[in-house]
């Protein structure tokens, strides 16, 4: 029974933390109509930025995301203004090839991390690396458990974002109906732009905190698109409510898996959760909550 | 006020409105009439700015609409209450009301707007939290007008605002519009309801196939001969 509750806090705080990944693809993928699959590779840019200022200037990594998620914000204003926008200009391309393109972004980004840091595995140690707590006889890992809250706080933060401000009104407005958004006066076009920069900032925040209880190497970023992408199906597309549920989901699974079956299947099981959403519950969580 | 010159407008190759010219003055409610496909709403895009015309302009008290972005034309005060409403359905009544009054000074004036709008539309208050998507037509309707008047209109477009409503609803909405009017706004009608649309407007243009093919006064064109045989089954 204590392993069991061990697996599930584990999950849950795992969860947490896709939770704010999958909000970050669910926010341009609602906007945008595409799928992001540069999402995991712009999160390990962001691990990256943090190990650099915490190799180099001894920065902690919690301070970091003070510089992590601006930095990763203006990469991804640069990335759909410079690169996304234009292909819409195109009438000739379909917006499919959006997404090419950021299967393409993913790449570069990937091959020019390994070119600068080579491919080893970074890892950062911080006084709290491996520290626990104990609540009865559940242990809770302090660096896990400040993450579980900072990425609350945000997701908490952005829902109000989203739901108080004009902005955030225009974006949910924009996603969902792109015309009547400029009828009202939207500027879509700097809407895709925020919304992208503002989706890649929270995913620079995920990443930033997986760094003192993960690894850091040049590669990570394509399992976490999947994730993402894992997530934003669970949820439902373009569902932000639903999003949350997924990563909570996917983490729960994720740790179930890994216990129950092996350390070997936690992707297997991401992944078959997701076949099975597609078949049983197509639509995903959004067509339970409805939000 | 608003004075469309010879607009050319198109669909990719496809051209649909061929030198189309008309005026609206100050306080006026001008109608567009005009069967599926004659072109109206794409006139109305036109001057929203959604589409722009290959060539022709179209003048706002001086200012040449069709070079302005299309999300800059609400904030001179034209306001274009699109066919079939386009809601924002997963928002709420009151979140769709916001969302008409983005610029400067309609964001100034929000509240009290609001509360004008709720008075118009009483049914509306009452659903203020509920999403926009599940209102009935009549009540989607209200809610497209609301939103349209929360922009702080100079001139309001119509698109076929009856459209799908009971026969004592669309009397509701003209009357709606007429009280619109009398607040100052100036209008611009499309409407397929052809013998009550022309009782209620001051002047009237007849499109077909992209193009003007009579204008006048309600009543003058309610007395000629093709508009009694085309649209008012005489
Ligand atoms: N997005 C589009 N792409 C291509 N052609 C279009 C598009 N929208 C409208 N058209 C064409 O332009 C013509 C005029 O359409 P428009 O919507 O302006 O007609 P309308 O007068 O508003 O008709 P209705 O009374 O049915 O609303 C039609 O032949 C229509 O097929
Ligand atoms: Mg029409």
């Amino acid at each position: 029974m204590d392993v069991f509750l061990q697996i599930l806090v584990a999950g849950f705080l795992k969860g947490g933390l896709y939770a704010l990944i999958g909000i970050g693809m669910t926010l341009i993928m609602g906007v945008m109509g595409i799928i992001n699959l540069a999402h995991g590779q712009l999160m390990m840019v962001a691990m990256y930025v943090t190990f650099v200022l915490h190799s180099f200037f001894g920065v902690d990594p919690y301070l970091s995301l003070f510089v992590a998620m601006p930095a990763l914000f203006l990469l991804g204003v640069v990335i759909q203004k410079y690169l996304l926008n234009p292909l819409i200009k195109a009438e000739t391309i379909l917006p499919e090839n959006q997404v090419l393109m950021t299967v393409g972004i993913g790449m570069v980004l990937t091959e020019v991390i390994r070119f600068i840091f080579k491919s080893d595995y970074k890892s950062v140690t911080t006084s709290y690396t491996g520290a626990t707590f104990f609540l009865g006889s559940i242990s809770f890992s302090w660096a896990l458990v400040v993450a579980f809250g900072i990425a609350v706080a945000f997701t908490v933060a952005m829902f109000f974002f989203l739901i108080k401000t004009d902005l955030g009104r225009s974006i949910r407005a924009t996603a969902q109906d792109k015309d009547a958004a400029i009828l009202m006066g939207v500027n879509t076009r700097r809407i895709t732009v925020i919304t992208f920069g503002l989706g890649t900032a929270l995913v620079a925040c995920a990443g930033t905190l997986l760094v003192p209880v993960y690894y850091v190497f040049p590669d990570l970023g394509g399992p976490f698109t999947a994730k993402a992408f894992i997530i934003t199906i669970l949820g439902g597309l373009g569902s932000t409510v639903g999003a949350i549920f997924g990563g909570v989901t996917l983490g729960l699974a994720e740790s179930l898996g890994a216990t129950y079956l092996g350390m070997e299947y936690e992707d297997i099981v991401g992944l078959t959760i997701f076949v099975l959403v597609l078949l049983f519950l197509p639509g995903g969580f959004k067509r339970l909550t409805k939000v | 006020m608003l004075s469309i010159e010879n607009i050319d407008v198109r669909y990719g190759d496809l051209q649909v409105l061929w030198g189309v010219s008309f005026e609206v003055r100050e306080r006026e409610i001008v109608v567009l009439v005009g069967a599926n496909g004659a072109g109206k709403s794409t006139t109305l895009k036109a001057i929203s700015g959604i589409l722009k015309p290959s060539s022709g302009s179209i003048r706002f008290d001086g200012i040449h609409l069709d070079q302005v972005p299309s999300d800059k034309v609400i904030g001179y005060g034209v306001v274009h209450v699109p066919e079939a409403r386009r809601l924002f359905r997963e928002m709420s009544v009151e979140e769709n009301l916001i969302m008409g009054s983005l610029s400067r000074p309609a964001k100034a004036k929000r509240k009290e707007t609001l509360e004008y709008v709720y008075g118009l539309f009483p049914r509306l208050r009452e659903r203020r939290k509920q999403a926009a998507g599940t209102l009935s037509g009549g009540e989607q309707q209200m809610c497209a007008i609301g939103r349209g008047l929360m922009a702080l209109p100079r001139v309001l477009m119509f698109d076929e605002p009856s459209l799908g409503l009971a026969p004592i609803l669309v009397q509701e909405v003209f009357e709606i519009v007429k009280r619109i009017k009398e607040e100052g706004v100036t209008i611009l009608l499309v409407e397929q309801n052809v013998r009550q649309t022309l009782a209620l407007c001051d002047r009237a243009y007849v499109l077909e196939n992209g193009r003007v093919v009579l204008h006048g006064t309600g009543s003058e064109l309610m007395a000629d001969g093709h508009v009694k045989e085309a649209y008012l089954g005489l």
